[in-house]
């Protein structure tokens, strides 16, 4: 993949000209499928996790056969250290609720949804009050959809779409098997796009200014711009929307206190990338190619040489062991064995040749496991235990 | 063809219905994948990942039981890739395990120490993680014994409460490695709604969840001199037994089994069948008494729809759910507690034993009927009526024991008193048996004519439909019937108990009109109950109604009132049915309970 010349700040989600009345009322004159085209052409990719094309899924709820259809806004941004949803939601509500809106006015549903952390409760006021204006001027307009808040249960997987599905239905938050994907079966069985409240904020901008501005950003497969969350060692933490595409060297540059030793993208299911791998680490989609993944909620932490990746790994591990959903074995059992393992080498109660058995069992997680949450797993892991064995071990 | 798709398997072509599972698939080539959250009665859950497959160009490998085939599919069942992983599962599931198989009663009849067994798991490479959690065993439940410490979270027990049951007592609690399988509140099994239908006993693939043994009790008893051991055996078990023993479902063992009974030692071998046909004979007196008072004297203190009342998992479900329709109930106790207090009474005294020695064993598919037994009112002999419940499993478990080399026994006859049976009774152990029974009995009773069915087979309330119904038109009653000319009487049959809730709904909704219904809460009656032999499903659970029926056809005596020693036992003991002899040990009361 190629790398962006330079870091670019961008400010394209917090600008706010006030004119989402006229974004949507331009846009539901539009042909479905023109919009759909639009959305296509802009290469836009989730902003949530999996960094699927938001145009195909569209489509696809757009094509599904059923009377009723669902949009959910997944604002249950449980990804430690990310606030960007939270920022978004409560700057420019508007935004979000149009998307909603215009995806349901192409794929044929009536009803949305937010479904809201448990934590935000304290953005659910304003929030409604922005919902009831909207709802108000949809109803001058004679738009049929409505917009609901539903506030999460508080688990990190519920976050996870199909999980998030079940909670809505009243069950346990426990994800689903894929196939059938939501835009066939999602909520109560019925098609449903779910998008993360950003990658609706960039198809808002997408039908504001048509598609090429977005696409212009970026680089190939990694269109537009995100969402960071910048925190760990670093001056100036916070949330900035930068260009994709950048190279981690930049990214340092313009973050790090001088002495950064390695850098987490993408959080606790993320990579982590040591200081020998920056320059040719790219920040995007497609990530394979240049050893680093999607950014998903979009988190970067920077470590400094003060810290140990063996407490960062630990850490880590922790989380995963609690907030695995529990029901399926490589998951559940494996994040057990991975956090187990790695205090068992560093107390010499297992040899160094230990970890290799344990970088034996993330693959099988990764090709085994129910949902990206213990698919994941391998990511940190294995790029904390390769990078930085001797930590490890003494 | 539009509808069949094609897809490989290990390079073997095979073509399909569209819809199909990879693990259907491989099943249609003989494949066997391994599977241990799959139950052919439940849907699909996809959590313990051991039936994963490589599809050809697919970075992940997939779960075959959840996975629908696509065309041109290439899938590998056990590549190297497979292999590793499946293994891996397998030893992550133990390392959670309390693996000890010595110690632990399905040891032999395990999934999960079938499949370490085929994959040669011969040592454990991670770390043991059983010793380090707290697992708890819930021992008060005089039915069912729930061990954490051997569940593999495969929530098949759960699937089964919520989607056979309807009960919801099983759920799954907290996340992560804290992930367990609870009670609401996590109270212990005894106190909550759980049935003791023994239905996720019969699906747990592991010793997480068995039925409480009482075989050392009996074994005791009958190594006791001074006690007189009687032993009743179900109608379902002859069917069933068979399958712990080695042979194939649907086998009938009714000789063998008696005569293995016999060898145990125990005293006097009966048949529940005889109060099978005494339970219609007491319980379609009921019904047609019921219809008079409430069509002639418009009685409004009786109830109608009259429901049965010889499942005792049922039972505790309408006790927990619609405790205001307990008066719907027929009073008639189960078979099996009428059998318990007419040996310590009518028996004891026939045979001249003090019933203080008498020891009275039942042989049940059946897990809620050793709560049953154990039920407080229970006791209107002025003993325990039945003092030891054994299921059809640990029925197999004593002839193992003994030695005996079951299939070369030679075919015994049931004892007398109480061991005479008709097809009416053994039909008690299928869905729609005891309706089909009663119906032959009681048209029979009013119209002095046999009831209109070929070869009294009725067959509208035969079959594995989840609700049934059908009517008879009373026409020419005898004389004193004659209130009943020209009345339908509408009859439904429900079996599992998520499908009598739907009847039950129907009944307060108002919008039926039954008189009579037959609960039964286990998925295909008493065949498919929580004692029976593991596995189930349901082309097993065909199997065993096809012989229960079969067994049924070949005895000559097939209506219940025509049973020579239930005839005998009106004229020396009860008088006629609804005695005040009848009223004081075949009838009993209920309880109201709550939900949580
Ligand atoms: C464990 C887990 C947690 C997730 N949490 C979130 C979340 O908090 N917010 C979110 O938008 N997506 C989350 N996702 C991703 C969603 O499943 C889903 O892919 C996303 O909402 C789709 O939206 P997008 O296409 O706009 O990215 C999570 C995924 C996993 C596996
Ligand atoms: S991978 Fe983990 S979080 Fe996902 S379904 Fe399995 S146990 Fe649950
Ligand atoms: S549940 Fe199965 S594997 Fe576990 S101890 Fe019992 S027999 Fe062995
Ligand atoms: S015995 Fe029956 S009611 Fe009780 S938990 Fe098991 S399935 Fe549910
Ligand atoms: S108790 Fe049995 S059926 Fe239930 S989850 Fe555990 S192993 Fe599975
Ligand atoms: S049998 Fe398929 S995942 Fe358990």
């Amino acid at each position: 993949m190629a790398i962006a010349n330079q870091l670019k700040r961008v400010d394209f989600i917090f600008n706010n000209e006030n004119d989402w009345e006229k974004v949507l009322s331009s846009s539901i004159k539009k042909k479905p499928q023109d919009l759909i085209n639009e959305l296509i052409s802009s290469e836009l990719k989730g902003r949530g996790g999996a960094g699927f094309p938001t145009g195909i899924k569209w489509k696809l709820a757009a094509e599904a056969k059923n009377d009723s259809k669902y949009i959910i806004c997944n604002a249950d941004e449980g990804e430690p250290g990310t606030f960007k949803d939270r920022e978004i939601l409560s700057k420019v509500p508007y935004k979000v609720l149009t998307a909603m809106a215009i995806c349901g006015y192409i794929t044929g549903a009536k009803e949305g949804f937010i479904y809201l952390r448990g934590e935000y409760k304290f953005l659910q006021t304003e929030l409604q009050k922005a919902i009831d204006e909207f709802q108000y001027y949809c109803k001058e307009i004679k738009f049929d959809f409505s917009i609901t808040i539903f506030m999460g249960s508080g688990a990190y997987i519920c976050g996870e779409e199909t999980a998030l599905m079940e909670s809505m239905e009243g069950k346990r938050g426990e994800p689903r098997n894929k196939p059938p994907f939501p835009t066939q079966n999602g909520y109560l069985d019925k098609p449903t796009v779910i998008n993360n409240v950003e990658t609706l904020v960039h198809t808002f901008t997408i039908f504001k200014y048509g598609a090429k501005k977005f696409y212009d950003l970026g680089v190939q497969y990694s269109r537009g711009t995100k969402l960071f969350s910048v925190s760990g060692d670093t001056p100036k933490p916070g949330i900035y929307e930068l260009e994709l595409g950048m190279s981690l060297q930049d990214f340092v540059y313009e973050f790090g206190d001088g002495d950064t030793k390695a850098v987490q993208v993408g959080g606790a299911s993320g990579f982590l990338v040591p200081r020998k791998k920056f320059k040719d680490a790219a920040i995007g989609f497609k990530g394979k190619l240049t050893g680093i993944s999607l950014p998903t909620g979009g988190s970067m932490m920077l470590f400094n040489s003060s810290r140990s990746m063996y407490n960062v790994l630990d850490n880590y591990l922790e989380f995963f062991r609690e907030e695995s959903c529990g029901q399926c074995t490589p998951c559940r059992v494996g994040c057990q064995q991975l956090l187990l393992g790695i205090k068992a080498v560093k107390r010499g109660e297992k040899p160094a040749s230990y970890l290799e058995k344990l970088l034996r069992l993330t693959e099988t997680m990764q090709l085994t496991a129910k949902c990206g949450l213990g698919q994941s797993v391998a990511n940190s892991f294995s790029s904390i235990v390769e990078n930085f064995q001797e930590e490890m071990i003494y | 063809m539009a509808n069949t798709i094609n897809v490989s398997i290990n390079g073997f072509p095979v073509e399909l219905e569209k819809g199909k599972t990879i693990l259907e698939a491989a099943g249609k080539l003989g494949i066997t994948i391994p599977t241990l959250c799959y139950h052919k009665d439940l849907c699909v859950a996809g959590n313990c990942r051991v039936c994963v497959v490589e599809v050809v160009g697919q970075a992940r490998l997939s779960a075959s039981c959840a996975t629908p085939c696509e065309e041109g599919m290439e899938i590998l069942t056990n590549s190297l890739k497979v292999r590793n992983s499946r293994k891996h599962i397998i030893e992550l599931l133990l390392a959670e395990h309390n693996a000890d198989c010595t110690k632990c009663y399905r040891n032999g009849n395990c999934e999960l120490q079938k499949l370490s067994s085929e994959y040669k798991i011969m040592t454990q490479e991670f770390i043991e993680l059983a010793p380090l959690k707290k697992y708890s065993i819930d021992m008060f439940s005089p039915s069912i014994i729930k061990d954490d410490s051997k569940c593999i979270r495969c929530q098949r027990c759960v699937r089964t409460c919520a989607e056979l049951q309807g009960v919801n007592a099983l759920t799954v609690a907290h996340k992560g490695d804290k992930m367990r399988i609870t009670t609401f509140f996590e109270k212990a099994m005894r106190d909550v709604v759980c049935t003791n239908c023994g239905q996720c006993v019969n699906h747990c693939p592991t010793g997480a969840l068995v039925e409480k043994n009482y075989i050392e009790e009996v074994w005791e008893a009958i190594a006791n001199p001074i006690k007189h051991v009687v032993v009743q055996t179900a109608p379902a078990v002859r069917i069933g037994l068979g399958e712990e023993l080695g042979l194939p479902p649907g086998s009938r063992v009714t000789g063998q089994m008696v005569s293995a009974l016999k060898r145990l030692g125990f005293d006097s071998v009966l048949d529940t069948d005889f109060t099978a046909d005494l339970t219609i004979m007491e319980e379609g007196t009921e019904l047609l008494t019921r219809l008079k008072k409430v069509l002639v004297d418009h009685d409004e203190t009786v109830k109608l729809p009259m429901a049965t009342s010889c499942s005792p998992g049922w039972i505790k479900y309408i006790e927990h759910m619609y405790p205001q329709y307990l008066d719907n109930l027929s009073t008639c106790k189960s078979p099996q507690q009428m059998f318990g207090a007419l040996v310590k009474t009518y028996y004891a005294k026939a045979r001249n034993i003090d019933p203080e020695n008498i020891v009275s064993v039942s042989i049940m598919p059946c897990t809620a009927k050793k709560f049953e037994a154990y039920r407080p009112e229970m006791h209107d002999s002025g003993f325990r009526d039945v003092d030891y419940v054994l299921t059809t499993r640990e029925l197999a478990i004593l002839i193992k024991q003994a030695g005996l080399d079951f299939n070369k026994l030679e075919p015994a006859k049931f004892d007398r008193l109480m061991g005479d049976s008709t097809g009416a009774g053994v039909i008690f152990g299928a869905t729609g048996g005891v309706m089909e029974a009663a119906l032959r009995t009681a048209y029979e009773l009013v119209t002095g004519r046999e009831v209109p069915f070929k070869n009294l087979n009725i067959e509208p309330v035969r079959g594995m439909e989840g609700i049934r119904e059908t009517s008879i038109k009373i026409e020419n009653p005898l004389k004193e019937w004659a209130f009943l000319d020209g009345v339908e009487l509408k009859c439904a049959v429900a079996h599992g108990l998520v499908n009598a809730k739907t009847v039950m709904d129907t009944v307060k909704s108002g919008t039926s009109n039954y008189h009579f219904i037959e609960f039964m809460a286990c998925p295909g009656g008493c065949l498919g109950g929580g004692g029976q032999p593991i596995p189930t499903s349901p082309e097993i659970r065909k199997k065993r109604a096809e012989a229960i029926y079969a067994e049924d056809g070949a005895l000559t005596i097939r209506k219940s009132h025509e049973n020579p020693e239930v005839q005998k036992l009106y004229r020396d003991f009860l008088k006629h049915p609804l005695s005040e002899v009848s009223h004081h040990l075949l009838h009993t009361k209920y309880t109201k309970r709550e939900r949580y």
